[in-house]
């Protein structure tokens, strides 16, 4: 019985309240859906257009054909060797490392309900730096796969003192917790590390070189992460209902059915793997993470079903335009990704900030 | 658009029946025994029993800080028991996942916030989470649904409009469809029209009536207005201090002596003319000269 009423079609159902007509027609939400999906597919698209550009611009421009050619039929000249050796790692890095971020910065910025939030923010960066100047100051110079995986030792290291600290606070891991925690957890290493480099000059060589962020550098951690990475990802896309529901409030949340606490801790398992296997693979490479979430919602809005694949493509998009514009800025040497991002980036979040209000988590 | 104006139908909007319907004679799904609730130290409601009325309305009224909304959370298990029990069908709450719970029971928190830009449509469909699983996100039946709980609440108009963009009684009666979809027979509303104008809140309990009396819903609100709570209840309960003070029909709740003791509040109660529920006319020695 009580269902009788909604039952009858939406067209025929009586708005005894609203005298308005029969509103918009059937498919008011399809075009929605739509719009949103030709964006996921134009930064898709976008993404591969980067892809291309990243194997054709370096110290010496190749042609689509010289990358044809190194690809399908290599020969082993000085272009095929360039293109397979350097610029294929390269891309493939910037892929990943793009995807990760985007995907991990939609999510952190999600849980922590915090628009200026990057993955940063629990203390994953500065984790992984403290892991690497403390043991280059204990056991001297590291080989490149050693630091890349003290480093995710000590980005997840970080944020598991950021979720232990945010949790034991009363009513647990909420918004303002986490980011708390992740202050105090980010200084406390900030601290550490400024205290060993000062003391430990081999140190301070290892923090510099790791610090600028670089897709670039090849110490083969991909191997190594990549079940981490896939780990990561399947956590994001499985978080993202719950993530739709924790926008509305924990309150509301909860009464949706969500089981908050299990919610926010596989967001943040997610947030570690991915930002992990990024800082891991690239060091830390800054603003990016920040940057493609407010892109993303620029393009599709506030819904994470859409917010999370379009991050990780926008996330690409992103890293590797920066990248072979780094490798363009600057001849003959070039910019690493990190400082293009931030001198790019910051002009571009500037604009994206005055367009729109920014308060959309 | 003119959305600061109140919705209002083609015809005089139906007052509710003017006999509240006894809750004695009801069975109740809804279930507190013994119920003792509280944040960090301090005990806010203590050893607390209540039946909830299946298909009534009902409204728990009381001074501030009196619990009022304290007990409304534990019921929806947004606040876990220190002592006692909230059973749904007999089963205790803690026993049930909170999915389980989100499908016999929603929740409408005080002053809910939606993120910027989401629109009326997607904020609804969001109600439909507890019935969804992860790998079938939204199907046409869900579709279905949000459609006709925008109709139900005669917000469909509004369907691909901002939520910020909603005048306070139209983006109440938003969130009220997003608790509608989840399908649930009882429903609990935290204060669903503070910071609402009279015309607002009006159309707000509107609402909440006919939900009661079109789709059967069993509901349990807070409110302050004690002659709107009377107007649009069956059955209200009054609290001070962490307990039920008084129950019943609204006029066996709703007197002189009770306001006097409740709320150290001088007041009339007088059946007002349209239904003939209590009203409250607060008296005050200093306030209006008697009129000549």
């Amino acid at each position: 019985m009580a269902r009788d009423v909604l039952s009858v079609p939406a067209a025929a159902a009586p708005s005894a309240i609203a005298g308005d007509g029969a509103g918009r027609d059937a498919d008011a939400r399809r075009p929605r859906r739509g719009r949103r999906l030709r964006w996921l597919l134009l930064a898709a698209l976008v993404a591969l257009g980067a892809v291309v550009l990243s194997m054709l611009v370096g110290g010496r421009p190749s042609t689509l054909a010289e990358v044809w050619h190194a690809v399908v039929t290599p020969t082993g000249s000085v272009m095929d060797v360039t293109i397979r050796e350097l610029r294929w790692p390269r891309t493939v890095t910037g892929v990943v490392v793009g995807a990760c971020l985007g995907v991990a910065g939609v999510l952190v910025q999600g849980h922590t309900r915090n628009p200026i939030a990057d993955p940063g923010l629990l203390g994953i960066n500065q984790g992984a730096a403290l892991a690497i100047v403390s043991a280059t100051a204990m056991a001297g110079a590291l080989a490149p796969l050693t630091q890349a995986l003290l480093a995710f030792a000590g980005a997840l290291v970080a944020v598991v003192a950021v979720f232990l600290v945010s949790t034991s606070a009363r009513g647990g891991a909420t918004p303002i917790t986490l980011v708390l925690a992740g202050a105090a957890i980010s200084s406390l290493c900030t601290g550490l590390v400024s205290g060993i480099v000062l003391m430990d000059d081999q140190a301070l060589d290892a923090l510099r070189f790791w610090q600028v962020g670089s897709v670039a550098v090849r110490n083969g951690s991909l191997e190594v992460i990549a079940p981490f990475l896939l780990v990561g990802m399947v956590l994001a896309v499985a978080n993202v209902g719950a993530l739709n529901a924790l926008s509305l409030g924990e309150d509301t949340a909860r009464s949706l059915g969500v089981p908050v606490p299990v919610a926010r801790t596989v967001g943040i398992l997610a947030i570690t793997l991915l930002a992990g296997s990024a800082v891991t693979h690239a060091g830390p490479i800054a603003f990016a993470g920040l940057l493609v979430p407010h892109l993303a919602r620029a393009l599709v809005g506030a819904d994470y079903r859409w917010l999370v694949p379009v991050g990780a493509v926008a996330g690409v998009a992103v890293l590797l335009l920066a990248d072979t514009a780094g490798r363009v800025i600057a001849r003959p040497g070039e910019l690493s990704v990190g400082v293009v991002l931030a001198v790019v980036g910051a002009p571009f979040f500037v604009h994206l900030a005055r367009r729109r209000r920014l308060a959309t988590t | 658009m003119t959305q600061d104006q109140p919705v209002r139908g083609p015809t005089a909007v139906p007052a509710p029946s003017a006999v509240p319907r006894p809750a004695a004679e009801r069975a109740a799904r809804l279930r507190a025994q013994g119920l003792t609730l509280g944040y960090e130290g301090r005990a806010v409601v203590e050893d607390l029993s209540l039946d909830v009325p299946d298909g009534l309305v009902t409204t728990i009224i009381g001074p501030n800080g009196c619990g009022k909304s304290t007990l409304l959370r534990g019921l929806g298990r947004l606040l876990r028991p220190r002592a006692g029990a909230v059973t749904l069908d007999g089963e205790s709450l803690d026993r049930l996942s909170t999915r389980r719970i989100a499908q016999g029971i929603a929740v409408l928190p005080q002053a809910p916030t939606a993120p910027e830009g989401l629109t009326v449509a997607d904020l609804v469909s969001r109600g439909r989470h507890p019935r969804q699983r992860w790998y079938q996100q939204f199907s046409s039946g869900d579709e279905q649904r949000v459609r006709e709980a925008l109709a139900a609440t005669g917000v469909l108009e509004f369907a691909d409009t901002p939520v910020d963009e909603l005048s306070g009684g139209q983006r109440q009666r938003v969130w009220i469809a997003m608790t509608l979809v989840q399908e649930t027979d009882i429903l609990l509303l935290d204060e669903p029209t503070t910071y609402l104008d009279l015309a607002h809140q009006v159309e707000v309990l509107e609402l909440v009536h006919r939900l009661n009396r079109d789709l059967g819903r069993t509901i349990v609100m807070v409110l302050h207005d004690i002659s709107l709570a009377a107007r649009y209840s069956d059955h209200m309960l009054c609290m001070h201090d962490g307990a039920i003070v008084a129950s019943g029909a609204p006029d066996e709740v709703v007197t002189a002596d009770l306001l006097a003791a409740v709320f150290g509040l001088a007041a009339h109660v007088v059946p007002e003319p349209v239904a003939g529920r209590p009203h409250v006319i607060p008296l005050s020695p200093t306030a209006a000269p008697a009129v000549p």
